[in-house]
């Protein structure tokens, strides 16, 4: 399902990959150069599983899933599930400060960019091998998760989901490859669980701006107050644990969040 | 360069077909064809021809219709296609009494349970709502236009239906998806929760049908480029039953017609009692039946019916009580055909209900001419001519023309890797500087 090594050397960029490197070594991020943005619009060219009980798992968490390959379908109520996902995880900041805080939740990153999933995927290799019984918890997957969120999770499945950083479009003809929008939005809904927690940062503020009046007008989510957000540990890291958070950091810039609670449509 | 002619030959061919559609009238008053931006309405109480006239300041079609539905009561037709207009006719009179302008091209329609509303589909994936009345006219309607209620992303919607309880609108894609969405009481504020996911399809979905136990519980029925029909427990999402339809048609073809791409479901049609559904299978020239048992949530093949050697069904439709199962055959815009009428084919099969038709030993033919209703009167009206032997030729090139047409729209394109990287490499997006 998840696309073997074959794609590292494509391209025009660097020729080396991580696969030479000594287990527990960090992949070095100058080997996995790639475009700052690629198109959502595009017909997809890699494998996306036909519905969920295809996503298998034991590929992803080998530690959560030792009998390897069928698990995943069996037994469902045991089985473990993917509770958290990363849209659009870049290299995986978050992914690795969260796994630690939440050492017993599986957690995936999704990312469009082969080269960027290349590295992320090393690099949690390479967390788990000098980290033994860490990291065995987050895992990445190269899909558009524009298109195809539903073939992942089933519903109802998860409880966070983040979006961190993501692509502003600028233009207007380009907005609706915006990854938060009123459409988009039904989606996210349907695979998270009533109670589940949306997390949306930027440092665009016009498209801060967009994020929070969407999810404000979407009657599906509603806005968390102040207080609670200071209570929770996953705010900070929302701006702290990102290449891209670290970045706005340096060069002192604003972020702009928006985090959002799931809630159930029974007043009418 | 064999990169540029490849795009050449795309462009050149750009020229889309649209398949005839047939719909027929809940309660068998009457039957409409489309066939380009023509609408050819008989009215099977009268025996008469329709002649349709229009009441609401729109222009007429002006090119390919793509999508025609009767309400689930009968009371209202809508007629939607690729020059961005939507009309809406009472079938009483057939007087069009409302035409809405799309931003987009329409590729579906649908009318909600009640009456009360429209919702079209675009190339786009975005579902769009327009309350029903006379734009303009009436108090409170102040502005009609449709409003986006909700969307698949970037993807092409191919077909979409209301549940019979109306409870729930399905939509189906090119991207394998059939989305079930709960339409709400008020749909014009946006159909925001979705029901379900109905996923198992390997290639684009070209059509969806409910399909209903007589005390009730209903489920979907979908068909899609994967020549498979499957049987869905839409509430939940859940796959209950698969048919492929290749091996079966296989035995019945030439070899080289076999490939996957070819025996794409172009339209499915169930019986009014769920027990039966008839399938239209591109380059199958007839109609393949299967039996439906909602109790077992099997879905079994039954047999075919094989037509005439050219006659390849582009759209089904079902009258009850009658139990006739219309079946009609056409293109628009054939390039050799100009300025000769627009040809299509019809063929009616009767039973088309659980019975005589199911049982093993019968087997099943369609009308000749002379039987069905109506006779030359209604085939004259629907097909726009008599003459057999002119048709056999015209549909050939139709037969030829939509299978192009089908795949270009609804197939992905599969570039080799040499030919990404060479796109990559010969990209003319680059800034150039001087």
């Amino acid at each position: 399902m998840t696309r073997g090594d074959g794609a590292n050397g494509g391209g025009g960029g660097g020729g080396g990959s991580g696969q030479h490197q000594g287990a527990g070594k960090l992949p070095r991020k100058r080997f996995y150069r790639a475009r700052a943005h690629s198109n959502p619009l595009s017909d997809s060219h890699f494998p996306i599983p036909i519905s969920p009980d295809e996503f298998d798992l034991s590929q992803h968490y080998p530690r959560y899933f030792p009998d390897g390959e069928g698990e995943s379908r069996d037994g469902d109520a045991a089985a473990p599930r993917i509770r958290f996902a990363d849209v659009g995880c870049g290299f995986g900041g978050l992914l690795v400060g969260l796994s630690t805080l939440f050492p017993d939740t599986l957690m995936i990153g999704m990312e469009l960019r082969d080269k960027v999933t290349e590295y992320v995927k090393e690099r949690i290799l390479a967390l788990r091998a000098s980290n033994p019984g860490k990291y065995d918890n987050i895992s990445v997957v190269r899909t558009n998760s524009m298109k195809y969120i539903p073939n992942y999770f089933r519903r109802a499945q998860l409880s966070k989901m983040f979006f961190l950083f993501p692509d502003p479009h600028f233009k207007e003809k380009n907005h609706r490859r915006r990854v938060i929008s009123m459409q988009l939005l039904d989606e996210y809904a349907y695979v998270m669980e009533v109670g589940g927690i949306i997390y949306t940062i930027t440092d665009v503020e016009e498209l801060g701006e967009w994020m929070r009046s969407c999810l404000e007008k979407h009657p599906l989510f509603e806005v968390i107050p102040e207080e609670l957000l200071k209570a929770d540990p996953v705010v900070k890291l929302l701006s702290t644990a990102t290449e891209e958070g670290k970045k706005v950091a340096r060069n002192g810039g604003q972020t702009f969040q928006a985090i959002f609670r799931r809630i159930s449509l029974q007043k009418e | 360069m064999e990169d540029t002619a490849v795009e050449e030959a795309e462009a050149s061919g750009a020229a889309e077909f649209a398949p005839a559609l047939v719909a027929a009238h809940p309660l068998g008053h009457s039957v409409a064809v489309a066939v380009g931006p023509e609408l050819r309405v008989f009215d099977l109480k009268a025996g008469s021809v329709v002649s349709l006239s229009d009441d609401s300041g729109g222009g007429s079609h002006s090119d390919a219709i793509r999508a025609i539905s009767f309400s689930a009561n009968g009371v209202l037709f809508a007629s939607a296609g690729d020059d961005k207009l939507v009309k809406v006719w009472r079938t009483d009179s057939w007087c069009c009494i409302q035409t809405i302008t799309s931003e987009k091209r329409v590729s579906a329609v649908a009318i909600s349970n009640d009456g009360m509303h429209i919702t079209l589909a675009d190339k786009f994936g975005l579902i769009w709502l327009v309350t029903v009345g006379q734009s303009g006219g009436g108090l409170g309607s102040t502005d009609n236009k449709p409003v986006s209620i909700f969307g698949h992303y970037c993807s092409i919607i191919t077909s979409m239906k209301f549940s019979p309880d109306g409870l729930f609108i399905a939509t189906a894609d090119r991207d394998f998806k059939i989305r079930v969405t709960l339409f709400p009481k008020k749909p014009l504020r946006g159909a925001h929760e979705i029901q379900s996911f109905c996923l198992g399809h390997t290639e684009f979905v070209s059509c969806i049908a409910f399909t209903c136990l007589s005390e009730g519980s209903s489920f979907l029925l979908s068909g899609g480029g994967d020549s498979t029909v499957r049987l869905w427990d839409y509430i939940n999402g859940c796959l209950l039953d698969t048919c492929q339809v290749r091996d079966k048609v296989g035995e019945l073809l030439e070899p080289n017609e076999t490939e996957d791409s070819n025996l794409a479901i172009a339209d499915i049609c169930p019986t009014n009692d769920g027990s039966l559904v008839a399938v239209a299978i591109q380059s199958f020239n007839g109609v393949m039946l299967l039996a439906c048992d909602l109790v077992a949530k099997k879905l079994s093949f039954l047999k075919v019916i094989t037509m005439e050697k050219c006659y390849i069904p582009t759209s089904l439709a079902s009258s009850f009580p009658a139990g006739l199962l219309w079946t009609v055959m056409g293109a628009s815009n054939m390039p050799n055909q100009a300025g000769s009428q627009l040809l299509t084919r019809l063929n009616i099969i009767p039973h088309f209900k659980n019975g005589i038709l199911a049982s093993s030993d019968h087997v099943p033919t369609v009308l000749v001419d002379s039987e069905v209703p109506h006779g030359e009167k209604l085939l004259l009206a629907l097909q726009g001519s008599l003459d057999i032997a002119k048709q056999e030729e015209v549909l050939a090139s139709v037969l030829a023309a939509l299978k192009v047409s089908m795949h270009k729209m609804l197939v992905k394109k599969h570039y080799s890797e040499e030919r990404r990287e060479h796109r990559k490499r010969v990209r003319n997006d680059k800034k150039i500087k001087k």
